[in-house]
């Protein structure tokens, strides 16, 4: 049955939020004009804090409503149809939920009513004004979602839209407009990843954590209170760099585990889109806290806070509006929502700076001039140095941009994104490296300690030479191990990375001698420092170890220096590569409650995908999971190919299973890797490509062999014996029925590494004769049971071969990549403690300062009249 | 001079040195023939190339070569530019699996001898799209 209640529930919702934020947003704006901060009109507050209050309920019900639309599988609805299926489990349908950009875009709202109901609750001298700008932004995204046309114009794309006003011109619905899809067209499967489900909402409320120091930035300019914000926001704006951090590095990981372009960073405009204003919000928390300490940098915490949540908005249009085009792999599709998300940047760009010129004669510099002596010199210059890092990426990524606005105004542009993006943003970003390495080490030494120069060559002395007494020995290890002699960048990034490591290191047991609470700098500076070391070792110096040694030049236009970058893996055969010994060994399933892969021999498959036969017991460590002739519920998604490994020098083994998934929507295979980690560097590898899976097997003509039982015979050299003749089992699914006589072959094949049970089948039902061939795709063999002649006990048997199965691998090496992901460990906890530092210093300063909102409101309604 | 107005200037400096290496390092969108001019001017900095792939009337791609058994790392293929001019091209690499789906490819790379050498392409299948089919609808009617 079409169900469209829950779908106008979900839509009333949606204009009911959008109505209720731009009531939020003029109450709000109302209640604190014309009045200092801390004092508000009453009335308007009252109706203010009720519509954001239904506001918000209203969000928990679109988000109620089309949770259920993907859960309850209606496909009558676009959003369930397009984005999710009926074999999903429970936990990737929350991806579902955020795959399109609807979705995402109600992610993002929700996270910005609770943070707007904690500022709320906990911010209530700031609650006017800064609500005001919180209301204006939800009156923006919901907007996004609103789905209406007004005056010819469509606003918004509604997550609630029915398929069929979706595919109008379908025939299936001219002839039937109640016509409801049996089954939706799935999630994307590389989505379909447990980093998926938590990496976007991390994302989300990283970017909706920037709105929040915005937000009492704009409330500080509007309401002339241009120091005092500072305290309360920048509790929210670490918050914000930890959680935008994380999120970012969440989205690397999956990467690295789930695509195969070889590595966590790949400089899409997608993620470029998240690391320039994460670079942004970093250096406005060193300006807050520069305010915080020594009265210095407050213009540029303005500038600085302002810019990020303005480059956040400038992600959005980058990645929402199409601009990108072929610029990315993997923006939304557009909605046709640029011109809305333009005008969405451009409002809140136009705001803050006008809000900024306005105010910036008042806002307070310090007088005094910064000496080499002291930190928040070193601080400030880190601070430049992050802001042009982004500078760069930002003026790179912008690219499209710029055609897309020269087209516009009639000027035709062809100007590209780099052909080698890795090699020119290496060129800055490395210095960047190299510049906040060193200047974490330095300042962070100066900031504990009075200095002159006695005091600071005396406390640079130990890690200095520490430093340089150990980039030496790295050095000399890299020349011992024989791997490519480090350029001066490497060495200036390693020795200036290992400094950042050890000065900050120094720091942090001083520090912890005084009061733990002190060190969350020193805990995040060396978290970005192993980072650095780790992105040196593991980008630097990754080494594919898959490179072509068959000897085999196929190509004669250009025999030389070209990357020949994948091996052929037959089949059981095993091939040298790198240091490794490496074989192919078959085809394998996950299926759910045996732990790891079931082989595909092992499992007959049905007419039902998610369904198999087990054609012998199936065991994992010793435990039989399914008997023989069970049905096997299985995952057929994925088919995992087992690859073993083992190191010529030490002869240790491992098997890695990399995964490849056919799937003819998003036309093909999609491979990822699988990695096996080891303490100092991880062995990474995937599958580049399959015999054709959607082409049927090309098998030789049948060649008959007439048996007795005991003969033996040779099959595609393998010799194999015929043992014998006995009733069919009923494991091969055959839905034998009574009468039918059904007989099959034993032969036992040797094979390579292990022998093999083949049973041909020969079934007679009514008179009519059918048989059911046997493969083993280990060998490229198939046998068929053709004919019976019960006087002479003879047996006839067809077999045909087939080209054995094979994959192509790529597999690489990545040193020391655990630094990188133990530093982002690092980088959280640091972040966390100089929060949780943070916010007891706001308190303190809330109590210090009773500013008793509450009764003020009250007293101050005459004056607003 | 005050130390802020160094600072000033040093960022200033970098910031235009960051937007001369971006303009230098930023490629383009050429047709074949263009690309074609630029490697006979000795000119062997990477192009993008937009273009489409020939198929015939069963709707399979022409001139596609690529045999894993004999050599994983050579795939050449031939590609139509916007201007109709057909290129062969080569890509040292193994086939990306979903190439005979896409209807856009770009590539980038440049002219060596006569053929072009691609290091990355960029395929634009049509699910990247919207989908305007609903499988199996015209038989459930």
């Amino acid at each position: 049955m079409l169900n469209t209640f829950i779908g106008d529930l979900g839509h009333l919702s949606v204009i009911v939020a959008f109505v209720a934020a731009t009531v939020a947003a003029y109450s709000y704006f109302m209640a604190a004009r014309n009045q200092p901060l801390g004092e508000t009109d009453a009335s308007w507050l009252r109706i203010a804090r009720g519509s954001f209050l239904l506001h918000s309920v209203a969000v928990v019900s679109i988000i109620s409503c089309l949770f259920t639309i993907i859960y309850t599988h209606r496909y009558e609805y676009y959003y369930a149809w397009s984005h999710s299926s009926n074999h999903l489990p429970v936990y990737y349908m929350i991806s579902c939920f955020w795959e399109g950009q609807e979705g995402s875009f109600l992610l993002w709202i929700f996270w910005h009513v609770c943070l707007g109901l904690a500022i709320m609750r906990f911010h209530r001298k700031w609650e006017a004004p800064v609500m005001a700008v919180f209301a204006f932004v939800q009156l923006f995204l919901t907007s996004m979602i609103l789905g209406v046309v007004v005056l010819d114009m469509k606003l918004g794309s509604s997550p609630f839209i029915l398929l069929r006003d979706f595919l109008v011109d379908l025939p299936v619905f001219k002839m039937n407009p109640n016509f409801i899809p049996k089954d939706g067209t799935g999630l994307n499967p590389l989505l379909q990843n447990y980093w998926m489900v938590i990496h976007p909402p991390t994302l989300f409320l990283g970017f909706a954590l920037t709105l929040v120091p915005f937000a009492f930035a704009i409330a500080g300019l509007w309401k002339g209170e241009l120091i005092k914000w500072v305290k309360p926001s920048l509790p929210w704006a670490l918050l914000g760099g930890l959680v935008l951090g994380v999120g970012t590095m969440m989205g690397a990981y999956w990467a690295y585990e789930t695509l195969n372009f070889g590595g966590y960073w790949n400089w899409d405009p997608v993620e470029n889109a998240v690391y320039i204003p994460w670079l942004v919000l970093v250096a406005a928390i060193h300006g807050m806290v520069l305010w915080q300490r020594s009265r210095t940098a407050l213009r540029t915490s303005f500038v600085l806070v302002i810019a990020s949540f303005l480059l956040i908005l400038y992600a959005t249009f980058l990645t929402r509006s199409g601009v990108l085009g072929n610029a990315s792999v993997h923006s939304f599709t557009d909605l046709g929502l640029s011109g809305q998300l333009l005008i969405y940047l451009l409002a809140f760009v136009v705001l803050a700076i006008s809000l900024l010129v306005w105010r910036w004669k008042s806002i307070p510099v310090s007088e005094k001039e910064l000496t080499t002596y002291n930190p928040e010199l070193w601080v400030f210059v880190g601070a430049t140095v992050l802001c042009l890092g982004a500078f760069q990426v930002l003026f790179t990524t912008s690219i499209p941009v710029y055609n897309a606005f020269l087209g516009f105004l009639g000027i035709k542009s062809n100007l590209a994104l780099p052909a080698d993006q890795i090699a020119h943003y290496t060129k800055i970003q490395l210095w960047m490296g190299v510049l906040v390495a060193f200047l974490t080490g330095l300042a962070q030494i100066m900031w504990w300690q009075k200095n002159d120069k006695e005091t600071l060559v005396n406390s640079l002395a130990v890690p200095g030479i520490i430093t340089l007494l150990s980039a030496a020995l790295v050095i000399l290890l890299v020349r011992y191990n024989q791997l490519p002699q480090m350029s001066p960048a490497y060495i200036v990034l390693l020795t200036t990375a290992l400094f950042g490591v050890l000065a900050n290191l120094g720091v942090v047991f001083t520090l912890l001698k005084r009061r733990v609470s002190l060190s969350g700098g020193g805990v995040a500076h060396i978290g970005i420092s192993l980072m650095l070391l780790g992105i040196l070792a593991s980008a630097g110096y990754s080494n594919i170890i898959s490179k072509n040694v068959s000897g085999m030049v196929y190509s004669k236009e250009f025999p030389e220096d070209l990357n020949r970058d994948n091996v052929l893996l037959w089949r059981n055969e095993s091939a040298p590569m790198g240091g490794y010994d490496i074989s192919y060994t078959g085809q394998f399933y996950d299926v759910p409650g045996v732990p790891g892969y079931v082989n595909k021999e092992l499992l007959f498959r049905t007419d039902d995908e998610y369904k198999a036969l087990a054609r012998a017991d199936i065991k994992a460590e010793g435990k039989v999971y399914y008997k023989a002739g069970d049905t096997v519920e299985i995952l057929p998604e994925n088919t995992y190919y087992r690859v073993d490994y083992k190191e010529k020098k030490s002869g240790n083994t491992f098997t890695l299973y990399p995964r490849a998934q056919v799937n003819e929507e998003m036309g093909g295979l999609l491979a990822s890797p699988d990695i096996k980690r080891f303490a100092s560097h991880d062995i990474y590898s995937h599958i580049s490509s399959v015999p054709d899976p959607s082409k049927e097997k090309d098998w030789s003509e049948v060649k008959e062999h007439v048996l007795a039982v005991g003969d033996t015979i040779y099959l595609n050299d393998y010799f194999a014996v015929f043992r014998g003749v006995e009733p069919a089992h009923e494991t091969a699914g055959l839905g034998l029925q009574k009468g039918d006589l059904a007989i099959q072959g034993d032969f036992l094949v040797y094979g390579e590494k292990k022998q093999y049970h083949v049973h041909p089948m020969f079934v007679v039902r009514n008179n009519q004769v059918g048989r059911v061939s046997d493969e083993v795709e280990d060998l490229g063999l198939r046998l068929i049971f053709i004919n019976v002649d019960p006087t002479k006990q003879k047996f006839t048997f067809g077999v045909s071969t087939t080209q054995k199965d094979y994959i192509i691998l790529k597999a690489m090496e990545k040193p020391f990549i655990n630094l990188l992901w133990s530093g982002t460990l690092l980088m959280a906890l640091g972040f966390g403690m100089a929060l949780v530092k943070r916010r007891r210093e706001a308190r303190v300063a809330e109590v210090k300062t009773p500013a008793a909102p509450e009764v003020k409101v009250r007293r101050a309604k005459p004056q607003a009249a | 001079m005050k130390k802020s107005h160094i600072l000033a200037i040093a960022v200033i400096a970098v910031a235009i040195g960051i937007i001369m290496s971006t303009v230098g390092d930023a490629s383009v969108y050429v047709s074949f023939r263009e690309a074609r001019e630029r490697a006979a001017d000795g000119n062997l900095t990477k192009v993008h190339v937009v273009g489409r792939l020939p198929r015939d009337g069963q709707k399979n791609i022409l001139g596609l070569e690529y045999n894993p058994t004999l050599d994983p790392n050579y795939f050449a293929f031939t590609l139509v530019d916007t201007n109709r001019i057909a290129q062969r091209v080569i890509y040292f690499n193994p086939k990306p699996q979903d190439f005979d789906k896409s209807e856009q490819v770009v590539i980038t790379g440049a002219m060596r001898n006569d053929v072009f050498v691609a290091d990355k392409i960029l395929l634009k299948c049509p699910s990247k799209y919207v989908e305007k089919d609903i499988k199996g609808a015209t038989a459930s009617r």
